[in-house]
């Protein structure tokens, strides 16, 4: 399978009439991407805004973020199954528009979104106050249900991602990044002496705000599936979450999942990279075996010889994480865990709710429950008072001068357990 | 600016007074550094300055605890230090446990550092490297001068306020805090690289090392529920609407007791989730679902069960930490066991 993908760099946004993309700044037609959102009958109303790296901007409550791309060769489009029909992508190419992002915010359907900060304390926690940022702040309709309302924002999302992303089709981009792979039979054979691996991405899977998207398919319906590393890259994974901000995984970065690009980029060199077995977070006891299980044989199948284990949230989902290392260790497969901690505000408390003593190499992506305090920002885009229905906020969350005081729970992306950022843990 | 002050604490030994034949001697004061204290002076570089030793009996100690503890911080309090140090105990094991204790005591109450010195074996080390600062030292006295020299440059930066650096560099035992701060590379990035290690069967250092958990055994069964009192508790965050002890949707440092004293049933329009971690539809159109009142009150009609006490706890379980969740536990289990509850329904989700 070959992708290429088309890169232009983003230097600037601005709002405007039109779409268009001129000496690396991009113009966002402000009423065609409303009017574009709101035939979505479900939805009330819609502001387009900005937000820079640098500036004195506070962002809440972020539901997700998407980075605006257009399908150029190939069959599919944007993600397809959901945004358009089901095709395979990950094949052809694509343009998308570096550094630039779609965030989504407007009054909050559940607990679980998050803040982003542009500029200050916060953004070092964010990675996604380093890129150019435009927000769509959606208002639902009076009288839809809270599912419709998640649905609504979801799909709102995307559509402007592709939407904005449309204007890339006929640029000359700056740079093309080729991802090609052949089959496993092939690949193995070219490189006989290099150590096979497969990535087993945890996908949180636990009803409305905790659910993720396989081709427009819930993955709480799924069993563990194989997928094409392009196929990820290209737009197969979308994110219905909003599990805890700070460890879901935006649909941003199901697109530039850092794990995939990582063994991407040592394929060939230090390892033969089998491909991403997509598993899903069960509520229930059978189904966490189930999936564990199927998991491990599809790896073990494959022929892996390590596997890089990522999980999504925490908690509940610290078992099947547990779980799937000790199947595989069982199996004579080498194990790295990546998850963040819960380990307490004054970082005293054990970190997981559940244990292997086989979970002997663990990437550690921060403590959620380390304490921050942000200052004010000079502009909200949001509302603030959400901090305090956040996970991560609390009441008395808002301070008197506009500072908010809370956990890391609540930064967008601050402990991202694909590894998109640098936040780790040391023991003191 | 004032001059910084240290208190020190050393045995019976070590403060020349004698072996083990005087290992019951009661603290004693000495006013200005004595033994191993003025090896320690001399390293503070005029950083600071010993303003008393305190010598207590291993012996009296560990068998007089309490007294102990009371005295040392009678005369530890007046003199109103900025550091306490104890030791260094090397692999003494009644010495250790004195430093540890009579260390994290004063802590405790007077909430300034506190510096010993033991050897990884010490008995005296796991209850008190919590809260205090212990150096590494050899497994015997021999090493003294290893130790006062690194304990000095450690007592500095504490008396300076300085934040120590991780306990590798500094050469003490991890207190077991789990601080975030930015690496340098992503977590992808360290993740493949340490697969890399694996494979080639180099040595790596895992970021987190997993949790041993305690296993809790089961109570003995109810011989006859019809006499027996029930409660509910649960950590899915069912509460009266409205959230009146503002228990957090994450990560919870508090729980709520609430009366359900005439309530047969948790209505919707009284009763909702905080609970940040599932999906909130179900257990908001019928709380019962979450934390099953409704059968319980027709199981206490039916006669089948006693009845149902008259206070439900609640609690959000998700991102809660470990160590939370086992204070919520101990305080919940206490009250009801003076309550005479019998049983419990817990509840997760």
């Amino acid at each position: 399978m070959k992708l290429e993908m088309g890169n232009i760099f983003v230097k600037d946004v601005v709002l405007g009439e039109e779409n268009a993309f001129e000496e690396g700044i991009l113009t966002v037609n402000v009423q065609g991407l409303r009017d574009h959102l709101l035939e979505d009958h479900r939805i009330g109303k819609v502001n387009v805004d900005l937000a820079k790296p640098g500036e004195s901007v506070r962002i809440i409550p972020v539901k997700d973020v998407i980075e605006p791309r257009v399908k150029v060769v190939g069959e599919a489009k944007e993600f397809p199954g959901v945004t358009s029909t089901m095709a395979t992508a990950g094949k052809g190419r694509s343009h998308v528009f570096k550094n630039a992002a779609v965030v989504t915010t407007g009054s909050i359907v559940g607990f679980q979104e998050g803040v982003l900060d542009m500029s200050g304390p916060g953004a070092a926690y964010s990675p996604f106050s380093k890129t150019l940022n435009i927000i769509v702040e959606l208002e639902p309709k009076k009288g839809i249900t809270q599912h419709e309302h998640e649905e609504a924002a979801r799909l709102a999302g995307l559509k402007a991602a592709a939407y904005i992303g449309e204007c890339a089709r006929n640029l000359e981009p700056d740079e093309i990044e080729t991802f090609e792979m052949n089959s496993n039979a092939v690949e193995i054979v070219k490189y006989p002496d290099l150590p096979k691996v497969v990535y087993l991405e945890m996908l949180i899977t636990q009803g409305l705000l905790h659910d993720t998207y396989i081709y427009g398919l819930d993955a709480k319906q799924t069993l563990p599936t194989l997928l094409h590393p392009n196929e990820v890259l290209d737009g197969a994974v979308v994110s219905g979450n909003c599990v805890a901000a700070c460890d879901k995984i935006t649909t941003y970065q199901h697109l530039n999942n850092s794990v995939v690009k990582e063994l991407y980029k040592r394929h060939g060199k230090d390892l033969v990279f089998l491909g991403v077995v997509l598993t899903n977070e069960n509520i229930t006891l059978q189904g966490k075996l189930r999936s564990c299980n199927m998991a491990t044989n599809i790896a073990k199948h494959l022929g892996a010889d390590g596997v890089i284990v990522s999980e999504e949230g925490y908690g509940n989902p610290d078992s099947d994480l547990m779980l799937n290392c000790k199947l595989l260790e069982e199996e004579g497969v080498k194990t790295v865990l990546i998850t963040d901690e819960c380990a307490g505000r004054d970082g005293m408390s054990q970190s997981l709710t559940d244990a292997s003593p086989y979970a002997k190499a663990i990437i550690s992506t921060g403590n959620v429950s380390h304490l921050v305090t942000l200052p004010p920002m000079e502009k909200v885009i949001g509302n603030e008072k959400a901090i305090e229905h956040l996970a991560g906020g609390y009441s008395g969350s808002l301070l008197p001068d506009g500072s908010l005081e809370c956990e890391l729970n609540a930064i967008l992306g601050c402990t991202s357990e694909i590894g998109y950022h640098n936040v780790t843990v040391k023991e003191y | 600016m004032a001059e910084k002050k240290v208190v020190y604490y050393i045995n019976q030994f070590f403060g020349n007074i004698g072996g083990e034949e005087k290992a019951h001697i009661p603290p004693e004061e000495t006013l200005g550094a004595k033994g191993p204290a003025m090896g320690l002076e001399g390293y503070l570089q005029g950083e600071g300055t010993v303003v008393a030793t305190i010598i207590c009996g291993d012996n009296y100690y560990n068998e007089h605890e309490k007294d102990a503890k009371k005295t040392i911080l009678e005369m530890v309090k007046k003199h109103e230090p900025d550091l306490f140090v104890a030791g260094p105990a090397f692999n003494a094991g009644r010495y250790g446990m004195a430093c540890g204790g009579v260390g994290k005591m004063i802590n405790e109450e007077l909430q300034i550092p506190v510096l010993s010195g033991m050897y990884e074996e010490n008995p005296g080390l796991e209850g008190a490297k919590a809260s205090i600062h212990i150096v590494r030292t050899g497994n015997s006295a021999a090493t003294m001068r290893k130790a006062l020299p690194k304990m000095g440059e450690i007592a500095k930066k504490l008396l300076r306020g300085e934040a120590l650096e991780e306990p590798k560099k500094e050469g003490i035992f991890p207190q077991g805090r789990r601080v975030t701060v930015f690496s340098d590379k992503n977590g992808a990035e360290r993740a493949v690289e340490m697969l890399m290690k694996r494979f080639r069967e180099e040595p790596f250092e895992t970021e987190l090392n997993v949790p041993v958990f305690d296993r809790v055994k089961a109570a003995a069964a109810i011989e006859d529920l019809s006499k027996a009192t029930i409660a509910l508790v649960c950590t899915g965050g069912i509460l009266p609407k409205g959230n009146p002890d503002r228990i957090e949707s994450a990560s919870a440092t508090k729980f709520g007791k609430y009366s359900i004293e005439g309530l047969d049933d948790f209505v919707e329009d009284a009763y909702e989730t905080v609970h940040g971690g599932y999906d909130p539809i179900y257990a908001n159109g019928d709380p019962d679902r979450i934390l099953p009142l409704d059968v319980l009150r027709d199981f206490e009609k039916e006669g089948y069960i006693g009845k149902v006490h008259e206070y439900f706890y609640t609690t959000v379980g998700t991102g809660t930490s470990v160590m939370n969740s086992q204070r919520f536990g101990v305080e919940i289990g206490k009250q009801l066991k003076e309550d005479g509850v019998d049983g419990v329904i817990l509840t997760s989700t």
